[in-house]
């Protein structure tokens, strides 16, 4: 694996060895000495085109767990706003030495043109672009669902795939990369996986998908699935007529207090996950958020576990060949 | 004026003939060795190719004035000529938008300083292409450059009245209205072909929908105001159903169809390489079958190449930021040959009816489209059907390097184009323009 571009190519056994790698570097986050010098004197850059503080700081702690050095580029408006474009600023950074680089970026693809171009020679990891692929995400989801399976059948999480779990991802799917990552990756792993959208929030060609649609959230809870994802609504949907209207929204697709008690009335096995950053009182209530189905804050700690074990994994086997065990 | 003789040339496909050409025109025509050669006559042995009426394009973007760093008429009809072509339609989309008879007589005097092919200018329908207001229509009509094909090409004419009332002012000087059919709002924002592909990619889609409906509207408009009608780049399995749909009612429109509709599908855009962004988006596979046959039951009626020459930089950027269009002069014939001749749906005749003799009387041009025959304007194109090619798009004359076939084997090639009698291309290479 040189570059982690999408789930979409990703194989079954690259996936299953990520969260095995991403397994062993969330012993190192419990640790009091949070560090590994697996990749001493390599350079990681972060390239935001899009602000996100969350993924940014995710990669940035993750890098810096495995002693990488880190630069954070941000460059925002890029060639849309008539600024430095993709190419010119992917030489800086080959310039720069970089070995591995982040991006983030609003338009879908920019991390394949980045990588495939020849601009540059080093690991590519697509931190999300535009409607297309957030892997990373997928790889933190799959981990959290992983760790639930494991801890509910009480044997170890390596090894271990999402054979037979149901999983719900629930939203605007058309405008997102979450879901998109999810599709391929929950399926590769042998998950089963049901989007639940308002028609209007569905992209048109998704017939081919792995997954089974519904429109009607109560029905896809009441067969108890394992796990409920709520995509968060951008705000700039809100205006455009995808629904009528976030009351609306929030009573068909949200994951309100009454549905939440509905799991609890039968005692689902549902958990509840979310990519962040949450709307309470939109997608999610607060209810749904703070109960103690909520994955939410573990999603967020294994993200930097699998963003370790991604990095490690693309920069280790070359000339310097990082290695897992202190010294 | 210098005369040559075309010896054992087959006539769009036919039994070989020889063509005697002298002070423009086609002189003589009869069997090989029946036609005696002047002296001074220059013979071109022509063995085993093709001749065809000079090729005529109804949809060409020269970028002059305005975008000179992508193309000039100089250098887009130097590639016109390489590619087999003797008239091209230079698309109103310039800066200044061609919506004035000042820009339309600038472009068409360019073209005939630069002496490789005939220029004809397309008038802008509405001023700066904006849609808001019809452009001095008739203004372009009278002056020197006498257009007669009006378009916002690039852009559609959107707006039901205005369409309309286009379709009703072009009606007193026998013009036509050549839409770009694009619905605006179905297709805000739109990246690529909606579908699996942009599903999977997460690309905003451009529904095939968003063309048809316009498409649909105007059919109908013309029926209902009596005018003419063409439409551009046709890309949709539907839109040739309602293009069948409005002749079979004896509706007066005409479909054009480009080379790359023809050959390419949205799976290229997997690769994210802008190099296939385009608009019209491709397309499916099923439309690209569609298409073909449309062509070959006469429901399409030209070949457009909508060549549209961008800068490096204008294309070496992410998908979204990229621009939109390929260039097409120089490789039109060859995706032509390999999509509808080499696959036994049409002969060359017929290639010579979609690709000069339709579009000739589309437009009305005395000169272009005759017969190869004694008395005609001798505006011909010789092809080399033989032998496969890579494309190399650095050695195009063409100042775009933005084409599609990079590297892709095509067959044939333009040995040479006589324009208005002299050869602006012998032996595959450009030579001199025609003499002022």
């Amino acid at each position: 694996m040189k570059h982690l571009l999408a789930t979409a190519d990703l194989s079954y056994a690259d996936a299953l060895s990520i969260l095995d790698t991403a397994d062993q570097m969330a012993s190192v986050s419990s640790r009091s000495v949070k560090k590994l010098p697996a990749l001493r004197g390599r350079t990681v850059v972060n390239l935001f085109f899009e602000d996100s503080t969350r993924t940014r700081i995710s990669f940035e702690t993750a890098a810096k767990r495995l002693s990488a050095d880190v630069i954070n580029f941000s460059a925002k408006g890029s060639s849309v706003s008539k600024g430095e474009s993709l190419k010119d600023t992917a030489q800086t950074l080959m310039a720069m030495s970089a070995d591995a680089v982040v991006i983030r970026h609003g338009a879908s693809g920019a991390p394949q043109q980045l990588a495939s171009s020849g601009w540059i020679d080093a690991a590519v990891v697509n931190a999300g672009d535009g409607k297309h692929e957030h892997p990373t995400q997928a790889l933190l989801d799959a981990m959290t669902l992983r760790r639930v399976r494991a801890r509910r059948e009480d044997r170890p999480s390596t090894g271990m795939d999402l054979a037979g779990m149901h999983v719900v991802i629930v939203g605007d799917v058309l405008h997102s990369r979450v879901a998109r990552s999810n599709v391929w990756l929950l399926h590769t792993l042998g998950a089963r996986v049901t989007f639940v959208a308002p028609p209007t929030l569905l992209p048109v060609g998704m017939d081919q998908w792995p997954c089974e649609v519904s429109y009607d959230l109560d029905e896809v809870l009441a067969q108890r699935p394992d796990a409920v994802m709520m995509l968060r609504l951008q705000s700039e949907r809100m205006n455009a007529a995808f629904f009528p209207s976030e009351q609306e929204y929030t009573r068909a697709w949200g994951l309100t207090p009454e549905r939440v008690a509905a799991l609890d009335a039968t005692d689902a096995p549902t958990v509840i996950m979310h990519p962040g950053p949450m709307n309470r009182g939109l997608e999610i209530s607060s209810e749904a958020a703070d109960s103690p189905r909520s994955t939410v804050l573990a999603q967020v700690a294994n993200g930097v576990s699998v963003r370790m074990a991604v990095l490690f994994l693309l920069l280790s086997g070359d000339e310097s060949s990082p290695s897992l065990t202190d010294n | 004026m210098s005369s040559f003789l075309i010896s054992s040339v087959s006539p769009e496909g036919s039994d070989p003939v020889d063509l005697l050409i002298a002070d423009g025109t086609i002189v003589a025509a009869g069997a090989p060795g029946s036609v005696a050669a002047p002296a001074g006559a220059t013979v071109v042995d022509a063995t085993g190719l093709i001749a065809l009426p000079g090729l005529v394009d109804m949809h060409t973007h020269l970028r002059q004035p305005g975008h000179e760093d992508a193309e000039t008429v100089e250098t887009g009809t130097r590639a016109a000529a390489k590619g087999g072509y003797t008239a091209v339609c230079a698309m109103a989309n310039s800066n200044p938008v061609a919506d004035t008879a000042g820009v339309v007589e600038q472009v068409w005097q360019l073209g005939r300083d630069a002496g490789w092919a005939d220029v004809h200018p397309v008038g802008a329908v509405t001023v700066g292409l904006e849609g808001k207001q019809l452009s001095e229509i008739r203004a372009m009509a009278e002056s020197r450059a006498r257009v007669r094909m009006f378009s916002d090409d690039g852009k559609c004419v959107h707006d039901p009245v205005l369409m309309r009332r286009a379709l009703e002012y072009v009606k007193s000087f026998d013009g036509l209205v050549a839409q770009h059919a694009q619905e605006p709002r179905l297709t805000e924002g739109a990246q690529m072909n909606e579908g699996v592909v942009s599903a999977e990619l997460g690309l905003t889609g451009w529904p095939a929908v968003a063309e048809e409906a316009i498409i649909a509207r105007d059919v109908l408009l013309t029926r209902h105001v009596n005018s003419r009608l063409h439409i551009c780049h046709l890309s949709t399995k539907g839109s040739v159903e309602i293009v069948r749909w409005a002749k079979e009612r004896g509706i007066n429109v005409t479909a054009e169809v480009t080379p790359h509709h023809l050959l390419l599908t949205e799976e290229l855009v997997r690769t994210f390489d802008p190099v296939y962004k385009v608009n019209p988006p491709l397309r499916t596979n099923e439309d690209v079958m569609a298409l073909r046959a449309a062509v070959v039951d006469g429901t399409v009626d030209v070949i457009g190449t909508d060549h549209a020459p961008h800068t490096l930089e204008d294309k070496e950027s992410e998908w979204s930021c990229a621009a939109m269009g390929m260039t097409g002069l120089e490789t039109a014939l060859s995706v032509v040959q390999k999509t509808l001749v080499d696959t036994g749906m049409i002969d060359w005749a017929t290639v010579a009816k979609i690709a000069s003799r339709r579009p000739s009387e589309i437009l009305g041009l005395p000169d272009q489209g005759g017969a190869l025959e004694a008395g005609a304007a001798a505006n011909i194109t010789l092809w080399d059907p033989a032998g496969e090619t890579p494309v190399n798009p650095q050695t195009h004359v063409s100042k775009g390097r933005n084409s599609p076939y990079r590297g892709m084997p095509l067959p044939g090639r333009v040995s040479a184009t006589f324009y208005r009698g002299h050869p602006v291309v012998l032996d595959g290479q450009l030579t001199t323009p025609l003499p002022a």
